[in-house]
């Protein structure tokens, strides 16, 4: 590298963009610094794809949003919401957002049954957020508040099942890697996917939160 | 048992379908044994079906992606040529046919022509821009072509088994509905387009970590290439615009399959809100699709005027500034829902401002020319007509983008020219032109230059014959997607459009014999040195075609033309850069992850459009067990010993230093 620079400045004026001065060391990833290494490069990607899910999401609430009043005069939210359930659905998936954090420490510290006791809690409290999740929508179906019931409650459905259905897939991909880990270990794919889900979970918290207020508390007001 | 499917689904009665269906089918049969006769299997599914080397899945995405122009061509001959003989008669398109073609046409170049190609030419380019190896997830990227393949197939079964959508590239809520389109059609858009919509978000957040993560040692974000920055600006759009063509999808596949009511007309149901989501993502789609084009057009530019770009950092400004801008202007699709005039005015101030980014960009263009020493070869004659016929459809756009003009001219044949106008010359002639330059690198010998300049004068004639007649019939007040016409006025406008598509026709013609007669004397088109145009960036300093891992050592970079620094230093000096040793090189390994997984969406796709239940459950379960398997898999990676690198090395060195001993050192 040296020999090939020696006697000649780059050809670059403004040097804009670039903090430090001269030469090519900087952290890997950033600016100069070369390729990043493979936990971050994965880390990163996933942030990306988290960022386009929460886009969907997005949609999804605007649509909600459009859609909230079109009861066509069915039931609005204020008739059909139980904040009670809806209170337990929001501690047992907040909880399960602080064991996922238990489970990622014990992988730090490569403690095989706490990792996996930790990943079953969570796995189990993400299972009976489900639970209330789908009872909720039985008891609206039977009380003929269905989504085909009017736009208002489409809207409903399509947003808080989808938030569902990544629960749900979640849940799949939660019981794929325990088995993984439990297999294989702690090896560097298996971590980093650990800390893919990680990132995924508490991305499906920061989404509950939003339905949390913007439909159930919301919904209830008015 | 099949759901909805039976003998009826097959259009006995119709001669063009049925007939369309079955040549391409002899033709596929024929490929494909062919193929088996001459036992080419094996390297097929060694060498490409499973390959996840980014230069051979870019060349595959073109594949498809010429392929799929085609099919679309052949709508676009049957529209004009139905308007052309409809006049005062009923044509040879009935018309729920018609419909069909040119819901077809739209939904296939874009999704499938347009988008392959552009993806296709960054995937293959952009990781040897950067002076990298492969992109970030070598699997996810043969995943993502995959799936694009998959909606491809879909939609071309719809021509034979079934119908294709009839409600134009974009399907309108209410009439979208199953109240008024009862059939498969908008069942086979929505399958086909959601499933090749998730690879190419994949490909977005594939591309996007790339380029932000992984580069070259010393390739600082100003030292990128253009087609690099206009990648990245690209591929931000799919990630931040592709989920909400998602989203509205599933919407409108929820009233379809479980009686939702966002979009129909009873229940409180808001049609309206369909548009505006639908160009939400629409309009963005228009940027993803020429802001690669416009990196492509600067490469080419700089190379062939032998000088750098003129105004790289006003480039880049303009580049992000038009990826920003381009999600601020969606409403101007549709300024007479009645929004109001100030929310019109907002956006009809939004869309011309747009056009000062893309002006800034011509400019930069126009100045990088002068002064240069400009070398006319295909790609240069394409970017040529780009910057002077896309001009005329930027300034017809801005007519648009005023309100009280946009509503005389909306839904008219003016408006299909001018989106016609920009998207040929914008990313159709950017893709031919990006074909032509990258093409040596891709296969090591160059495209015939004669039949290129054939195709490209042909393309070009035909282009303007076909739109101007359009531009005048839409002053004319012809409105678009007529099946016949009783107006005497436009007649002869229409027989000179019916006559450019002809022209047209030529110049297609003219590039299939291009490649093949360059296949044919590709001896004679051999290109030595990996750098035939005299080229500026990373990318021609590897060998044509480039080894698997594209670059013996990582490049070392330290301004924004690193190779044509190497270039001016090696000529100068009389020696070639210093030997170093060499490094064994890790490299992802195959995978049939991604023809599996297309496979079983296929399989999904096809019962869902035909409420096959028990056929998307398999396909659901292979699909997860093809997760877990590729999970599970033990080696990811092979290396590549230091003893091959030095091997596949030494032979490019040889070739540059005999190129460097050519070239005289310049005064």
């Amino acid at each position: 590298m040296s020999d090939i620079t020696a006697g000649r400045a780059p050809r670059d004026p403004y040097r804009l963009g670039r903090s430090h001065s001269h030469g090519l060391i900087s952290a890997t990833g950033h600016g100069e610094g070369g390729p990043a290494s493979k936990f971050v490069t994965v880390a990163y990607g996933f942030w990306i794809f988290l960022l386009s899910d929460i886009i969907m999401f997005s949609a999804f609430f605007a649509a909600y949003a459009v859609l909230s009043k079109a009861t066509a005069d069915g039931p609005t939210g204020k008739d059909l919401f139980e904040l009670t359930r809806v209170a337990a659905q929001t501690g047992l998936l907040l909880t399960s957002s602080f064991t996922g954090g238990l489970a990622t420490l014990a992988t730090h510290r490569r403690s095989m049954a706490a990792a996996q006791f930790w990943l079953l809690v969570t796995g189990l409290l993400g299972a009976a957020f489900l639970f209330l999740e789908v009872q909720e929508f039985a008891t609206m179906v039977n009380e003929q508040a269905g989504p085909s019931r009017s736009a208002f409650l489409s809207a409903f459905f399509a947003l808080v099942g989808c938030h569902g259905t990544h629960v749900g897939l979640g849940l799949l991909w939660l019981g794929t890697m325990m088995a993984q880990l439990w297999v294989k270990g702690f090896r560097p794919e298996i971590l980093r996917r650990v800390h893919c889900f990680s990132l995924f979970w508490h991305a499906l918290d920061i989404i509950w939160v939003a339905i949390f207020t913007l439909v159930y508390l919301l919904g209830v007001s008015s | 048992m099949l759901g909805k499917l039976d003998w009826s689904a097959i259009p006995f009665d119709q001669p063009i379908p049925l007939g369309a269906a079955l040549v391409v089918f002899l033709a596929a049969a024929a490929v494909l044994i062919w193929i088996t006769l001459k036992g080419y299997w094996p390297y097929l599914w060694r060498e490409w079906i499973t390959s996840v080397d980014h230069k051979r899945i870019g060349v595959m995405y073109i594949v498809l992606a010429a392929l799929m122009l085609l099919r679309g061509f052949v709508d676009a001959i049957m529209m004009r040529t139905q308007q052309a003989l409809a006049i005062h008669a009923p044509g040879y398109l009935p018309p729920e046919h018609y419909d069909q073609v040119f819901s077809a046409h739209g939904t296939i170049m874009i999704f499938f022509a347009a988008m392959p190609f552009v993806i296709g030419l960054m995937n293959f380019a952009v990781p040897l821009q950067l002076g990298i190896r492969d992109v970030a997830f070598p699997t996810l990227n043969s995943v993502s072509f995959w799936l694009t393949a998959t909606g491809a197939l879909l939609v071309n079964i719809s021509l034979v088994v079934g119908e294709f959508a009839r409600t134009g590239w974009l399907p309108y809520a209410p009439l979208s509905e199953t109240t008024y389109s009862p059939g498969v059609g908008v069942d086979y858009y929505l399958w086909s387009i959601q499933i090749s919509g998730v690879g190419t978000l994949l490909t977005g957040v594939n591309l996007v970590t790339t380029i932000l993560k992984i580069r070259a040692p010393g390739m600082g974000y100003l030292r990128m290439p253009m087609f690099c920055w206009t990648s990245l600006a690209s591929n931000l759009l799919i990630v931040a615009a592709f989920p909400i063509l998602t989203a509205t999808l599933a919407m409108l596949t929820l009233d379809r399959y479980l009686g939702f009511h966002f979009f129909t007309n009873e229940a409180g149901g808001n049609q309206m809100m369909f548009v505006n989501l639908i160009w939400a993502w629409g309009h963005p789609e228009v940027y993803i699709l020429v802001l690669p084009a416009f990196g492509i057009y600067s490469e080419i530019f700089s190379t062939f005027s032998s000088k750098p770009l003129f105004g790289y950092r006003s480039m880049v400004a303009a580049t992000m500034f038009i990826c920003i801008v381009s999600f601020m202007v969606w409403l101007h699709h549709f300024f007479t829902m009645g929004a109001g005039a100030d929310v019109n005015a907002a956006f009809g101030i939004a869309t011309s401002v747009i056009a000062v980014g893309t002006g800034v960009k011509i400019y930069n263009w126009l100045f990088t020319m002068y002064g240069g020493r400009v070398r006319f070869d295909t790609p240069m004659l394409w970017a040529l007509a780009f910057v002077t016929t896309f001009i005329i459809g930027g300034m017809t756009g801005v007519l648009l983008a005023v309100p009280p003009a946009d509503f005389m001219l909306h839904n008219s044949l003016f408006l299909v020219a001018h989106f016609h106008n920009v998207i040929i010359s914008g990313v159709l002639f950017a893709a031919f032109a990006g074909f032509t330059y990258w093409f040596p690198k891709a296969f090591g010998f160059r495209l015939h230059e004669g039949w290129g300049k054939a195709a490209f004068w042909f393309t070009l004639a035909g282009y303007v014959l076909v739109f101007v007649p359009l531009y005048i019939v839409g002053l004319l007040g012809m409105t678009r997607r007529l099946q016949h016409i009783d107006m005497d006025l436009w007649t002869p406008w229409l027989m000179v459009a019916a006559f450019g598509i002809a022209v047209m026709i030529v110049g297609a013609a003219c590039q299939v014999m291009q490649l093949i007669v360059s296949i044919r004397h590709r001896d004679v088109l051999r290109d030595e040195t990996g750098d035939p145009w005299d080229g500026r960036s990373l990318e021609w300093s590897t060998p044509s075609p480039p080894p698997v891992f594209n670059y013996a050592r990582l490049p070392h970079v330290e301004n924004e033309e690193p190779y044509w620094t190497v270039k001016q230093r090696a000529v100068d000096d009389q020696a070639p850069e210093i030997e170093e040793g060499y490094e064994p090189i890790e490299m992802p390994r195959n995978s049939p992850t991604g023809f599996v997984t297309a496979f079983f969406s296929t399989l999904i796709g096809f019962a869902l459009i035909w409420h096959i239940w028990w056929l998307a459950i398999v396909g659901f379960i292979g699909a997860y067990i093809t997760f877990v398997v590729f999970a599970w898999r033990e080696h990811g990676d092979y290396e590549v010993p230091a003893s091959e690198v030095e091997r596949i090395d030494r032979g490019t060195r040889a070739a540059q230093l005999a190129w460097m001993r050519r070239r005289e050192r310049p005064a």
